[in-house]
């Protein structure tokens, strides 16, 4: 008995001096923004620019740029310096190279007709705004000018998935099919069949072309790669969505999007500890960094970072909102749903979100805020869209049935 | 044709193809883009100012990796410093009441923020003693990226003002003379002073505390103290008990640590009245208010947290929003003591207060308490307040 007592009172004590060092450190560390400083060595590193010192796409950009900067209204180089652009913002997650890109096609951003290569690369640019419209205005343009440019027809078929207007999309992946067939037009049209009531046969269709040899190259495998991995997690199939994952992380490439599809199905089975292990050095990309402060949240007790990461997460959404910025309304009611627990604020910004983008990620966050916060009728336009296209997720499911019996 | 050109073909066809494409599963969204941070407070001299610029977008606008190795040193940005100060005096341009203010820079420091490091440049504006009128030019970054914005705060005489510059608006003034509007700080604080002293629960528990605050249990009678002075430090150790313990489950349920439902803590928020109304009657803790007060007071917070979740976190701002709600709740606090500790003193030695005052009016606090703990309990509504 005595020994009970002492027991309690000693965890008691624990977790009251726990919780007063908590609240200390997060009232000044909050409060107290840090400082500029007066760094002390000249040979501290404040900024790393890239990951490696010889960087070969680094060198191109910079020579593009300086060419371009001679002779600003040539399209062919505006066109090469863009496209590096945007594939170093997708390798580094890092959206300052998209801002480089739009300067670059600067000359022609608001031109009715440019160069045909220009209106495709301006409408993925839009696109990454989530400026659907114009990126689709574009599209048709360039869809009518050019219509055997394989980049129109995908990009469309990627932004009609966004939306979850899987029609369209699958139109559009047709004629790129036709022009280009391969791996891109398979994963494509099998992205879409995934998410419109075939996904087992998708899966098998990928999984066997991507055992067959062929000659895709190796983004391309890892494309596919991801594609099937989060049909498969969808479908409840983790292990074989576990080594699709392992098998695409195996190329070495830095892929932002597979580390969070992978982080999603780790943080689903509770296993926070790897997602940490997995996103540990990935704090510059919102999406991953957000992946990890849930991480660090499921853990009991959470590692002293994640205060620190809330207030960082939370600074950028705040400076989204300052800058006028509206592409972040998912991770930002994730952020809100999962790590403040503000339900209702959660399920304003999910609505917001829904209004924009239809992929099962916004699906999730309405059912699950419309949940937490106790408002079913809220969720019925993602329930609508999981009826009428019969998407198929577990997760999504459970989510739903909770929602009906309340 | 033969099988094997036809292969090659193809092989050839998807090497061309994959030059031009990129796919993209869905969104990724990545850290906010290339933005910077300038500071402008107005002292009763003139203007002096603080700009944050991220070393990335400096690299791309002046260069700064000298030795092309990938990374930026300070050594590196030292060496910079002039060609850093021209960029930023060519790209900013203030007038204050018309006249052209010229800006010096004093310091270059280094800040690291949530997406980088920022080159810190700290200046003064001379020319200009404190204006009414202020007009900023502000045309950093825009050549080489249409996606820069500069987040713009002007402080002055403790009104904060905010404003974006983008390349469709690089021109602003602001008008010192009329009022900003109300920073989300002081919004919040107004909020808590509001929380208290519209949460009856809130008010009542205090009072069922402070009731016994100005008397002394002795041989199982209440006496009234004979000075001001202990009932002060009784009053004091009650109130701080209370604060600190609220704060704490404040603080760490606003951030996200704990969670708990509200309507558990509303119940129990409305049994703790209770038990604290009850003990004035059949004293159980008899002089160790301060304690009833600290472990209820635990509770309390995490009640505070519901009412402040409820008004929307700023997410940005939560330190300021939290700071400002939780200062705001103690100030309400602080007031129902200033107006109540003055009366109890006075009253003290009548037995009006003792019989009246303290018995029934902790009796009175136990039967609306039971009856907000039914209420949340069983969820109904039955009390208008």
């Amino acid at each position: 008995m005595q020994s009970t007592f002492e027991h309690f009172f000693n965890v008691a004590k624990r977790y009251f001096v726990k919780s007063l060092v908590g609240f200390l450190v997060i009232n000044f560390a909050t409060v107290l923004k840090a400082e500029p400083y007066l760094p002390h060595d000249g040979g501290e590193i404040l900024e790393k620019l890239r990951a490696t010192a010889f960087d070969p796409t680094a060198h191109e950009i910079h020579q593009l740029r300086a060419r371009l900067a001679a002779d600003p209204t040539n399209s062919l180089l505006a066109c090469q310096l863009a496209r590096r652009c945007i594939e170093r913002s997708r390798t580094d997650a890092d959206p300052r190279f998209l801002g480089r890109a739009q300067s670059a096609l600067a000359p022609w951003w608001d031109a009715a007709t440019p160069p045909i290569d220009v209106l495709v690369l301006r409408a993925t640019l839009k696109q990454s705004q989530h400026d659907f419209a114009n990126a689709l205005a574009d599209l048709d343009v360039a869809a009518h000018i050019a219509p055997g440019n394989p980049q129109v027809w995908l990009t469309r078929a990627t932004i009609f998935t966004v939306l979850g207007k899987y029609n369209e999309a699958r139109q559009a992946c047709l004629p790129l099919a036709q022009i280009a067939p391969g791996l891109v037009a398979l994963t494509a049209l099998a992205n879409v069949s995934s998410l419109t009531g075939s996904a087992e046969s998708a899966c098998g269709l990928l999984r066997n072309t991507l055992s067959a040899k062929n000659s895709a190259s190796v983004d391309e495998k890892i494309w596919a790669l991801t594609v099937l991995a989060e049909a498969e997690a969808r479908i409840g199939q983790n292990a074989e969505a576990e080594t699709d994952f392992k098998n695409a992380l195996a190329f070495g490439q830095h892929d932002p999007y597979l580390l969070g599809a992978y982080a999603d199905l780790l943080l689903d089975q509770n296993r926070p500890t790897e997602v940490i292990d997995l996103l540990r050095n990935e704090t510059r990309a919102d999406s991953l960094f957000l992946r990890l402060a849930q991480a660090e949240a499921a853990l009991t007790p959470p590692p002293a970072t994640l205060a620190d990461h809330l207030t960082s997460l939370g600074a950028r959404f705040e400076a989204g909102h300052l800058r006028g910025d509206f592409v972040h309304q998912r991770e930002e009611a994730q952020f809100t749903l999962h790590l403040l627990h503000q339900p209702r604020a959660a399920l304003q910004l999910a609505q917001t979100n829904w209004q924009v983008q239809h992929e099962p990620a916004d699906v999730r966050i309405l059912l699950e805020s419309a949940l937490a916060a106790g408002e079913a009728a809220a969720a019925q336009p993602a329930r609508d869209f999981i009826r009428t296209n019969h998407l198929e997720a577990v997760q999504l499911n459970l989510l739903a049935e909770k929602l009906n019996q309340k | 044709m033969k099988p094997f050109s036809l292969a090659r073909k193809l092989g050839l066809v998807a090497a061309s193809f994959y030059a031009l494409l990129f796919f993209s599963t869905g969104t990724v969204h990545a850290h906010t883009q290339s933005t910077s941070y300038l500071n402008l407070r107005t002292t009763p001299s003139g203007l002096t100012g603080e700009w944050h610029l991220a070393l990335r977008d400096l690299e791309d606008a002046v260069g700064l990796d000298l030795n092309d190795d990938g990374v930026i040193t300070w050594s590196e940005l030292l060496a910079r410093k002039a060609a850093v100060s021209a960029y930023a005096l060519s790209r900013l341009h203030l007038r204050g009441d018309g006249q052209t203010g010229r800006l010096h820079i004093n310091e270059l420091l280094v800040d690291n923020h949530s997406d980088g490091a920022y080159a810190v440049l700290r200046f003064d504006v001379a020319g200009l003693s404190r204006p009414n009128k202020i007009e900023l030019i502000y045309s950093a970054f825009f050549d080489i990226d249409p996606k820069h914005r500069g987040l713009f705060r002007l402080e002055d005489n403790g009104q904060t003002r905010l404003a974006v510059f983008s390349p469709t608006t690089t021109t602003q003034t602001f008008d010192l003379t009329l009022p900003a509007p109300r920073a989300p700080f002081v919004t919040f604080l107004c909020e808590g002073v509001w929380h208290i002293w519209s949460g009856y629960d809130h008010i009542l528990f205090l009072l069922a505390l402070l009731l016994p605050g100005v008397l002394l249990r002795r041989d199982g009678r209440w006496q009234p103290v004979s000075a001001a002075q202990p009932a002060f430090v009784n009053v004091l150790k009650i109130v701080t008990a209370f604060t600190v313990a609220h704060s704490i489950t404040l603080s760490l349920s606003a951030l996200g640590y704990v969670h708990l439902p509200t309507r558990l803590v509303e119940s129990a928020i409305a049994a703790s009245v209770v038990l604290a109304a009850f003990n004035n009657l059949v004293p159980f803790f008899a002089e160790r208010g301060w304690m009833v007060a600290f472990g209820f007071g635990l509770l309390h917070g995490f009640g505070f947290a519901n009412a402040l979740r409820d008004l929307g976190l700023h997410t940005g701002q939560l330190a300021a929003t939290l700071f400002g709600f939780n200062l705001g709740v103690e100030l309400g606090q602080l007031a129902i003591v200033a107006v109540f500790l003055p009366l109890a003193l006075c009253l003290r030695r009548l037995m009006f207060y003792q019989n009246f005052v303290l018995r029934l009016g902790s009796a009175a606090i136990m039967v609306v308490a039971s009856t907000w703990m039914a209420e949340r309990v069983f969820d109904f509504k039955w009390l208008p307040f």
